[in-house]
């Protein structure tokens, strides 16, 4: 059954309504929005100068109006302690995203917690502690104690190896520049924790590790470039579902010829066309669909690949353009290594803390690399792969593959170079051989001239915001330790966890849960047994338990989890919007998001938590006499989230200094381009395009190319699961839910629509396993099990399926063998599994559409 | 596509009936608006819907789809006889449905595909199933599209009495002075 609202009004933002700067934070795009509240017993009138938009708003308003909100952009909540009405609306004036909200993003107000409409209730508003079998809510005095308590006798009596942390990266949602510093400064600043894993993986390690050891930062095009490129090549990636307004409001109008004038008067020298695109993907996404609705499909070119095999389409190519001759001369003879010996360490650069302007977003950066990095030369040599080869390897037809390289680099009309954007997303970031599949790529921008230049870009077109800068992660090493791995073999006996969810978003998860359970159950045990006891008795219980194997688990989050099933201590954060907090997006568009209504109940900025940690750490060890390590958890008396910006972005981010609260909250939602390079009076003067100078990130500037060697499937237990198993279980992310779903998990609307996570299968193979649409259908190889809801489609090819990632009604991870790379990068889209009837259509099922995705006006 | 510098555009297109779009698009005339005037209610927690008859019985043929507006004629909507019984479907075979067209996401006007039953907008994709309450198939709005409640009388008239969900560019579904 379509959920419905039955609303049929919503009350009028007044005149006279607080405005707030907001950008959107879900996703990477970070589309501006503006918060508009107001008090509870007022409202604006339709009259024009009774409303903020300054028109009749007793007249129909018409496509594209600013005019307007749906009842999602709505709600009642708390600010400054008293209930105010909330509209957040996309920001027309935003150059990101002009006024366009997303399925998620535009539920950001309904989103919000809320006393008085009953939403998000879910949101955590005290810390708890487990006690007397249960957890019961305390105050932060008690429940930061018992973390320092136990922290601190397991650190001091073992090493800091010993405390095993998760803890997000990312930007934006509970993230952003202040919350990573404010955990990095305890994690690696006070102490030298090693055993240390982000959000989304089992390590502490950049997902692009092969870009940045070329000396090309991820996220170094501007969104310009997508209205700008001749030939926009996307791999892996599916941008109308998850760079949604990126795809709509730079890449559509491109595709359209909208931006013709535009190109022609930033290049006047050089003739152009509408833009074309290549999209590499095994599955036929809604964006081949879209694109070709708007440029027909004459001008996309669709290469539908075998799973896994991109990297050998990216050396035919290569080789290709190389024999052509279209490759750029010029800009590798000057701006690409130069050879002679080039020993790997050299090669390297340095080791990059926090800041480093040449490389954003910052992120880990350490050394060794498990391939050679050299001249064009030499990687041309290694990497040469004829057509023939490639299209057998790939599945593709060697026509198509000539086509791709006419489009990436047959030189323009006049012998003008060709303007391509490439970009890349987790179909080869968590694809077979991360590295070497990602090298080869960048050799492709570097080989034609396309990074550092309009119209060009190498890019990642990412998931989260960015807003990274924490002291530096070198002690953590390369490869970084294979945390969950490390978990499920007993290692660690306090697990501290920020806003992570393994339950949900782990390979090998089956096993995972299973040990974590396991072992934190241990804990609790014991903690139950100390009932009655003093808290040194307590401490001494859980002490003893870890030491048997057990393992002590803090969560922090806005919400409880399922990892936070095992947690003993729970300690409540809050999100954006409910703090100041900054971020960048992914072209390096820095904003300030305002806080514009109060955090649930007690709940803290995560970066005051990590403060309130340390200043127990230091009054706990000095109790135990050891005041020199104390005296190393000083420095966070923090008061409010900007010091802790002014202490950490500030200080520590290449352009820091040009950037205050002030200047961000004047340049609303478009901000500026990080890093900052000056001031123009109170403006930050920030950069379009990183490496326009044709200086890269290396020691000497210039840029490395990528030995890129094809081994087949290259992670432990991917071919055996391949030879084992009869259907792909390709995996990824819907436009609808947003990650890990923390809060969708509680949206009607969303739960409505899926209520279990989609398995997209061809209708040949529902005819062959005797399934229907809707049936839940269980999915299984020897690593695990979940379970998916059929969603026939022949977008999909016979035995290859997609499977919606992240879903807390069936867990994508379970299925996921333990393999990954040199560097710990797990691999999901290269599984395998068998797939059995669990049960016909659930009752929330029936009534739901399962009709094609693809629009067709008919 | 830079939203909100369309405003003019979307405008002008709409009082042409329809730029790329308009549900029937070539389908019959529109059928009856209002008797009830639609504006200058007194506030109430939910507002007053008119009984507007939208056509007759008779006059529907299956899958042929039928434009009307309510709760006034500023709001397009179609009217369906789909021919199998659906999710808040009326008339003797439970087949008759009304929703509006323009697509709450941005508010473009939709086209009918007769082939699937579905509503699509060529703003930015999104289409919505007519068999299935206006479900969003998939697409960008964050709420499925308004179905109007319908009734039928002895004679057959069909009569639209309220919709249930906020229908594009406008904060009341019946427009308040
Ligand atoms: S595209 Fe991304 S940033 Fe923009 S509104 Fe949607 S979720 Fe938010
Ligand atoms: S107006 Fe954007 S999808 Fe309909």
């Amino acid at each position: 059954m379509a959920f419905k609202r039955q609303i049929d009004r919503l009350p009028i933002i007044p005149a006279n309504a607080r405005v707030n700067n907001v950008t959107c934070h879900y996703c990477i795009v970070g589309c501006g929005y503006k918060a508009y509240s107001w008090p509870i017993n007022q409202q604006g009138g339709t009259a024009a100068s009774e409303n903020w938009a300054g028109v009749d708003l007793s007249e129909q308003q018409y496509q594209d109006t600013d005019a307007w909100y749906a009842p999602s952009m709505y709600n009642v909540v708390r600010q400054d302690g008293r209930d105010v009405h909330l509209v957040i609306k996309p920001d027309v004036d935003c150059v990101v995203n002009s006024g366009l909200g997303s399925i998620r993003g535009a539920r950001m107000a309904e989103n919000r917690r809320s006393e008085v409409t009953g939403t998000q209730l879910q949101r955590l508003t005290e810390p708890m502690v487990w006690r007397y079998g249960s957890w019961q809510p305390t105050s932060w005095d008690d429940a930061l104690d018992l973390v320092a308590q136990v922290t601190a006798r397991v650190v001091t009596e073992g090493s800091e190896d010993d405390l095993y942390v998760s803890m997000f990266d990312h930007g934006g949602s509970a993230g952003g520049y202040e919350n990573t510093w404010g955990t990095g400064k305890l994690y690696f600043g006070a102490m030298k924790v090693k055993n240390v894993r982000i959000h989304n993986r089992p390590a502490y390690n950049s997902e692009v590790h092969a870009t940045r050891d070329m000396g090309v930062g991820e996220l170094n095009n501007a969104y310009e470039d997508a209205e700008l490129a001749d030939t926009i090549m996307v791999v892996g990636a599916n941008p109308l579902e998850t760079q949604t307004n990126y795809f709509l409001n730079h890449w559509i109008p491109n595709l359209q010829g909208a931006t013709l004038s535009k190109k022609r008067e930033m290049m006047p020298d050089e003739p152009h066309e509408a833009g074309r695109i290549i999209i590499v993907d095994p599955r036929r996404t809604v964006t081949v669909n879209a694109c070709e609705e708007t440029a027909g499909p004459e001008n996309v070119l669709h290469l539908q690949i075998n799973s896994g095999t991109d990297m050998v389409l990216f050396n035919a190519l290569l080789t290709h353009i190389a024999d052509q001759g279209w490759v750029d001369q010029d800009f590798i003879d000057n701006h690409t290594a130069l050879g002679g010996e080039l020993a790997a360490d050299d090669a390297m650069g340095e080791v990059a803390g926090a800041s480093g302007q040449e490389m954003l977003p910052r992120k880990p950066r350490t050394e060794g690399q498990p391939t050679d990095l050299t001249t064009f030369a030499e990687a041309l040599a290694r990497n040469r792969t004829s057509i023939e080869d490639a299209a057998e390897i790939t599945g593709l037809n060697p026509a198509d593959i000539i086509k791709a390289a006419e489009w990436i680099a047959m030189p323009k009309e006049g012998g003008f170079r060709r303007r391509t954007m490439i970009g890349y997303e987790k179909g080869i970031i968590w694809g077979n051989d991360n590295y070497r599949t990602n090298g080869a790529l960048v050799n492709l921008a570097l080989a034609t001239g396309n990074i550092g230049r309009e119209g060009g870009g190498c890019v990642r077109l990412g998931g989260h915001q960015e807003g990274y800068v924490r002291p530096s992660d070198a002690h953590v090493g390369r490869p970084a330790p294979y945390v969950d791995q490390l978990i499920i073999q007993g290692g660690g006996k306090v697990h501290h966890v920020w806003a992570c969810d393994h339950y949900k978003t782990t390979l090998n998860a089956t096993e995972f849960k299973r040990v974590y359970n396991h072992r934190t159950n241990m804990v609790k045990e014991a903690m139950d047994a100390a009932a009655g006891k003093t808290r040194e008795e307590l401490v001494d219980a859980i002490v003893a338990a870890v030491n048997a194997g057990g393992l002590f688990s803090v969560n922090v989050d806005i919400i409880h989890t399922k990892i936070g099933q095992g947690a003993h201590v729970i300690l409540p954060a809050v999100e954006s919007g409910e703090m100041d907090l900054t971020s960048m997006n992914g072209e390096r568009r820095m904003r300030l998001v305002e806080r514009y209504m109060d955090g649930p109940g007690v709940a803290q900025p995560d970066c005051l938590i990590a403060a309130g940690i340390a200043q127990n750490m230091e009054r706990v060890l000095t109790e135990m006499g050891r005041t020199d390590y104390a005296a190393q958890f000083q420095g966070f008396d923090w008061l409010t989230v900007e010091d802790v910006f002014n202490d950490g972005y500030r200080q520590n981010a290449g352009g820091g200094e040009f950037v205050t609260y002030d200047r961000l909250r004047a340049m609303g939602n478009n901000g500026f381009q990080e890093p900052a390079v000056g001031l123009d009076g109170e403006t930050i003067v920030g950069t379009p395009r990183l490496y326009a100078d044709g200086k890269f990130g290396t020691e000497d500037g210039r840029a490395l190319f990528c030995v890129a060697e094809w081994n087949g499937l290259q992670a432990p237990g991917k071919e055996e699961q391949r030879a084992n198993h009869a259907f792909l279980i390709n995996n990824g992310r819907s436009n609808i839910n947003w990650q890990n779903w923390f809060l969708d998990q509680d949206n009607e609307f969303v739960r409505d629509r899926f209520p279990y996570p989609f398995i997209q299968m061809h209708p040949d193979d529902l005819a062959e396993l005797g399934v229907a649409q809707g049936d839940l259908v269980e999915v299984w190889n020897a690593d695990g099990a979940t379970q998916a809801m059929v969603y026939p489609t022949d977008t999909v090819r016979p035995k290859e399926t997609f499977m919606l990632f992240a879903s807390p009604a069936g867990v994508q991870g379970n299925v996921i063998n333990a393999g990954v790379n040199e560097l710990v990068l797990p691999n999901y889209k290269q599984t395998w599994a068998n797939i059995r009837k669990l049960s016909a259509a659930p009752a929330t099922v029936t009534g739901l559409s399962f009709k094609s995705w693809e629009y067709d006006a008919g | 596509m830079k939203c909100g510098k369309l405003v003019d555009v979307g405008r002008r297109s709409f009082l042409r009936g329809g730029l790329m779009t308009g549900a029937g698009v070539a389908a019959a005339a529109v059928a009856g608006t209002g008797a009830a005037p639609a504006h200058a209610q007194t506030s109430l927690a939910r507002v007053q819907n008119p009984s507007t008859r939208l056509a007759n019985l008779a006059d529907l043929v299956v899958n042929e789809p039928l434009d009307i507006t309510y709760p006034d004629e500023d709001s397009p909507g179609v009217l369906l006889k789909l021919g199998t019984p659906v999710q808040g479907g009326v008339g003797p075979d439970g087949d008759v449905v009304a929703f509006s067209v323009m697509c709450p996401h941005k508010g473009w006007l939709m086209s009918y595909n007769t082939a699937d039953k579905t509503l699509n907008c060529p703003g930015h994709f999104s289409r919505f199933d007519c068999e299935a309450g206006g479900q969003q198939v998939w697409g960008h709005a964050t709420q499925n599209l308004p179905q109007f409640q319908l009734r039928v009388d002895e004679t057959g008239d069909i009569f639209a009495e309220g919709a249930d969900e906020l229908i594009y560019g406008r904060l009341s579904n019946v427009l308040q002075a």
